[in-house]
């Protein structure tokens, strides 16, 4: 079994950079290092953990688990995946932390720097969609009195982008 | 042996994240497992994708000892 390595503090050599730690997740340093000087827009996306879901007002904290040695196997997959689809990326950084997380706290994040803002957004929604349906990461809500393994409809099917909606 | 390795409900439905099951086909591996961790466990499986070394599993396939067959139950990252 893979043995947990804390985030890289060094940085990555290439334009890549993706990890999956129990430390939190450094944000700050990946919006930083996506900046690009022919990279005019930088999209930096947190999913943190909310305070309830559906049928439960007071979650308190999750917890995730993962298939460890296959999440940046995983990440790198997805990267390459929108770097096909948008080829003007030009640094991305894909993160998730695993283990207790309490409310308020990131358990994902994702940045991305392009030379216009359009494919900054679709890549960053690209990239935050797919390792929602496609890693191997489960996660328990945890509330007052019990806790539940999540179960998310997200199917691992062809991504086919979002309808925009209202003004 | 193989290696089973068990992820989120279905390995709380087996008291395990890991374990040595005898057989030489994932069928085999299931049906141990079945018999080792009971009827909650075996509704659980149902709910699973299946990989072989880190890949979907191929129909047919033939287990070595080294080989690792994990159980993957609906996935909810993010």
């Amino acid at each position: 079994m893979a043995t947990m390595e804390p985030v890289a503090r060094e940085l990555p050599p290439g334009p890549d950079w993706l990890a999956v730690s129990e430390d939190p997740l450094p944000v700050d340093e990946i919006t930083a290092w996506v900046s690009q000087p022919d990279c005019g827009a930088t999209v930096t996306f947190c999913g943190t953990v909310r305070d309830h879901s559906e049928g439960h007002p007071g979650v308190t904290s999750l917890e995730y688990e993962a298939y460890l040695e296959h999440v940046v196997p995983g990440l790198a997959r997805v990267a390459a995946s929108a770097r096909d689809r948008w080829p003007v990326v030009g640094r991305l950084a894909l993160l998730h932390r695993i283990g207790l997380l309490v409310v308020g706290e990131t358990s994902v994040a994702v940045a991305v720097s392009t030379p216009h803002r359009a494919e900054a957004f679709e890549a960053a929604l690209f990239c935050i969609d797919t390792i929602k349906a496609t890693l191997p990461i489960w996660k328990r809500e945890i509330w007052a009195g019990g806790s539940e393994w999540v179960r998310c409809s997200h199917e691992p099917d062809e991504w086919v982008g979002r309808q925009r909606v209202g003004p | 042996m193989p290696r089973l390795r068990l992820f989120g409900p279905v390995a709380e439905a087996a008291g395990t994240k890991s374990d040595l099951l005898e057989g030489s086909s994932v069928e085999e591996v299931l049906d141990a497992a079945r018999s080792r961790y009971g009827p909650h466990f075996a509704e659980q499986v149902q709910t699973c994708r299946i990989w072989v070394n880190g890949e979907a599993r191929q129909p047919g396939v033939t287990l070595c000892d080294e080989d690792e067959v994990a159980l993957l139950p609906p996935v909810s990252g993010g």
